[in-house]
């Protein structure tokens, strides 16, 4: 049977071109893969090949016509043995029903089509119940290696990998023990490549390992950036739920002491932007190993955010092997009534010492520990307010775009009424980190600039 | 390890060369399941650009057409548990590993019975139950990813190997070195298969590589044996495939095949592909066209005869029709679609 040939789209963005050039002729017989015609789109011109055989029967659009519509018929392409009164047939009903574009159908449906509403995010987890037996005083450091062991232990399939992670034991020392109790088959130096370990990491998730994998610190995890962010977050959903990549990435995020600008970034704020990522940045012992673990457990990509200060501080830790926090709930450290500190990792301790001197003051500030920060709990955070009806958020990153920018928009849009004053952000200079002692102690948030900022937002 | 290298790349090169001659010993029941093979994946590939052309599929949509042998030669010499990962370039490699063309061609429309529900597009499918691990749209970043899949094997003490497959536009991103450099030092069952179709979008080989335009030897500063094959022809090619897939079961570790091939179609549907000149294009379609060279096999040995072919030609034609059919009837994915598949249920 006789049939049309129409103006094809020839780019992302094409719809409409011009017919610059026929290179056949009525009558002329055309084999899949000729060249017909030259058509010019925004950006180039195109050949425009035919892709079934026939003879060419009869041409509607004259070469040099512009501005002819995707899906415009433009010729009319006659089977071996038809004549061209097919030809006249077709042309006559193909001006009454030219094929429609699927895409600019449903673009036009889309404007029309309500978008669903993004699902509320299922409520914050419970948290982990009251620990109410033995204790034991661990460093953070021994309580991540602890997690990590311990569910090496439960779960074959997880492994470490990194640099220095075996034979050294750790740069930081925080996978101690490990290649002597599990072997080098599950604890594995790497190359210093950290973009192609990180890749090779994501490819064994993808089968079902469960690759915990160290940097060194998170500065050089940049170098990885492309396949945590492109291969690990968005496979799950590009492959419609069929393959998704069970993760960790973890090491120490932020400043220590003295390592200057390139050594010294946080980068909480960088992954918390992006779906398909948990990112978890603990405070105490207790939480690092309970998180730790259940990242580990966890069947999605988890970025795990430490703190090189504070793997050496020490805190009391439930005695078991079974100790897990859950991902996304926030826990309130210290109650108060008069301001809320929302703060994560080594600032938590910043915000306790701030709400020790704001007591003395006479101002009683709730300090919560953020623990998750994708996805935020932002339930305990909004309760607090509620009370307090002032946020004072503290981190150690840059203000721009970070978790207190975060913080702030959500209560503009959540809890905007309880609010009686702005919330106040505590964060760090809005530079590289400098190296000159006096200078890196103004960069960071200290005790003192939460304390200031609580009084502002109290008015006192 | 370096000396391997060179060893290996010399057999390779006999191997491709002696290809005609050697078809003889290939059976009849191989040389027509490559002409399907082929012929299926051309003719899903031009109606694709035809669905194209039509506005049915969007964004951007890489042709595999000139290039059928190379995946066809290669999966002929894989077994069951064997992985796959490749580029963007990638509808041939889905065909190649079995998946079904209406799941393919419904994903490039993007509708709910493709792959991916039509999340993905044709960059991005996936089949868990092919082991297919993708579609990945940037270049190179398969090769670490395959390399982890190889990883894996190893790791659960299996002899399935990993094809990572590459255009020749990814040679030179650091992280294929970095990739090749653990897969040596820890000895992963992973082929490397550089298809070199000679152009990386519009610029040639030759252009940007100071090592000249042979990819087969980048592996040799880790000892990575390389071969160059005529990827062209898909008897070389399977051959190819056969000894590097022993070499890694063996748990000798990776093994590189450059694939000299050619892609007839732009680098994507809105390639004027002005790089290169028409008649070096219907030069390698005249004279080296993979489907017309095992035709031509098949016809001259006795395998088969121009009906058979017609038959077999019929039988594609009808696949990729249906499977047109198919990603136009089936539904864009609900709405709600918009939500689901950023995490999983810890």
């Amino acid at each position: 049977m006789a049939i049309q040939l129409l103006m094809p789209a020839l780019s992302p963005t094409m719809t409409e071109g011009t017919l610059a050039k026929w290179i056949v002729k009525e009558g002329d017989t055309v084999a899949a893969g000729d060249v017909m015609a030259e058509i010019e789109t925004d950006k180039a011109t195109m050949e425009f090949e035919a892709t079934d055989e026939g003879v060419i029967g009869k041409i509607l659009v004259p070469e040099g016509t512009e501005g002819v519509a995707v899906n415009a018929p433009i010729a009319i392409l006659l089977e071996e043995g038809e004549d061209a009164s097919a030809a006249e047939e077709v042309a006559e009903k193909g001006t009454e029903e030219a094929a429609p574009a699927a895409e600019s159908k449903s673009k036009d449906k889309g404007a029309s089509e309500k978008a669903p509403a993004q699902p509320k995010s299922a409520n914050a987890p419970e948290p982990e119940p009251e620990w109410t037996g033995a204790m034991k005083s661990q460093t953070v450091r021994e309580a991540l290696r602890d997690a990590m062991a311990e569910e090496m232990r439960r779960d074959g399939k997880v492994f470490l990998m990194g640099e220095e992670v075996a034979q050294y034991q750790g740069a930081y020392k925080i996978s101690q023990g490990l290649l002597d109790e599990f072997g080098d088959k599950r604890v594995i130096d790497t190359p210093i490549t950290e973009h192609g370990f990180a890749g090779l990491g994501v490819g064994a998730a993808f089968t079902g390992l469960r690759p915990i994998v160290e940097f060194m610190t998170f500065n050089f995890a940049m170098q990885a950036m492309d396949q945590i962010i492109n291969s690990a977050a968005k496979t799950l959903y590009m492959s419609g739920g069929q393959m998704g990549a069970p993760i960790v990435f973890r090491g120490p995020n932020g400043a220590a002491a003295r390592v200057g600008a390139q050594h010294s970034q946080c980068y909480a704020s960088w992954y918390a932007h992006c779906p398909g990522l948990k990112v978890v940045s603990p405070y105490s012992a207790a939480d690092a190993k309970g998180l730790l673990k259940s990242a580990i457990r966890d069947p999605n990509p988890v970025i795990f955010l430490e703190n090189e200060i504070m793997y050496g501080k020490t805190f009391d830790v439930p005695d078991t092997d079974d100790w897990t926090v859950p991902i996304g709930k926030a826990k309130i450290v210290r109650s108060g009534t008069d301001v809320t500190i929302a703060a994560f990792s080594i600032m938590v301790g910043k915000a306790l010492e701030a709400a020790e001197a704001l007591a003395e003051a006479g101002i009683s500030a709730e300090v919560i520990d953020l623990r998750t920060i994708r996805p935020l709990d932002t339930a305990t955070v909004i309760e607090s307010v509620k009370k307090t009806n002032r946020l004072v958020s503290v981190e150690e990153g840059w203000p721009f775009a970070g978790i207190g920018s975060e913080l702030g928009m959500m209560l503009m849009e959540q809890a905007f009424d309880y609010l009686d004053a702005p919330v106040a952000r505590v964060a760090g200079a809005d530079v590289p980190m400098p190296y000159a002692a006096n200078l890196e102690v103004l960069a960071l948030p200290q005790a003192d600039h939460i304390v200031q900022a609580a009084r502002a937002v109290c008015y006192r | 390890m370096a000396k391997k290298a060179t060893a290996k790349r010399a057999a390779g090169k006999s191997a491709a060369k002696a290809a005609p001659a050697k078809a003889a010993k290939v059976s009849k029941s191989n040389l027509l399941d490559y002409y399907k093979n082929m012929l299926l994946i051309r003719r899903f590939e031009e109606k694709a650009g035809q669905l194209y052309g039509m506005g049915l599929i969007g964004g951007f949509c890489h042709l595999y057409i000139g290039q059928e042998a190379v995946v066809t030669g290669v999966q002929a010499a894989t077994k069951e548990g064997d992985a796959v990962i490749t580029s963007y370039r990638d509808h041939g490699h889905m065909l190649a590993c079995g998946m079904d063309p209406k799941g393919v061609m419904a994903e490039l429309t993007g509708r709910e019975g493709g792959y991916s529900k039509g999340k993905g597009g044709s960059m991005h499918m996936f089949s868990k139950e092919k082991n297919f691990y993708g579609g990945h749209g940037i270049v190179g970043a398969q090769i670490p990813l395959g390399t982890g899949i190889a990883f894996s094997m190893k790791y659960n003490e299996t002899d399935n190997v990993c094809l990572a497959y590459t255009g020749d536009g990814a040679m030179n991103q650091g992280q294929v070195y970095e990739a090749f450099n653990m897969a040596a030092l820890w000895k992963l069952p992973v082929i490397y298969v550089i298809e070199n179709n000679k152009y990386g979008m519009g610029t040639s080989v030759e252009r940007i590589s100071a090592s000249g335009a042979n990819l087969h030897d980048r592996g040799k500063a880790y000892g990575i044996p390389g071969d160059e094959v005529d990827g062209m022809d898909v008897v070389a090619v399977h051959e190819a495939a056969e000894m590097a897939v022993a070499h890694c079961r063996a748990g000798k570790g990776p093994y590189i095949l450059e694939m000299k091939t050619y892609r007839y179609r732009g680098h994507s549907m809105s390639d004027p592909a002005k790089y290169r000149s028409k008649e070096e294009v219907n030069k390698v379609r005249s004279t080296s066209d993979p489907i017309d060279r095992v035709k031509a096999t098949l016809i001259d040995d006795g395998h088969a005869t121009e009906e058979d072919l017609k038959e077999i030609d019929k039988q594609v034609k009808a696949v990729v029709s249906e499977a047109a059919d198919f990603s136009q009837s089936s539904p864009e994915p609900d709405v709600k679609e918009l939500w689901t598949d950023v995490l999983l249920e810890a």
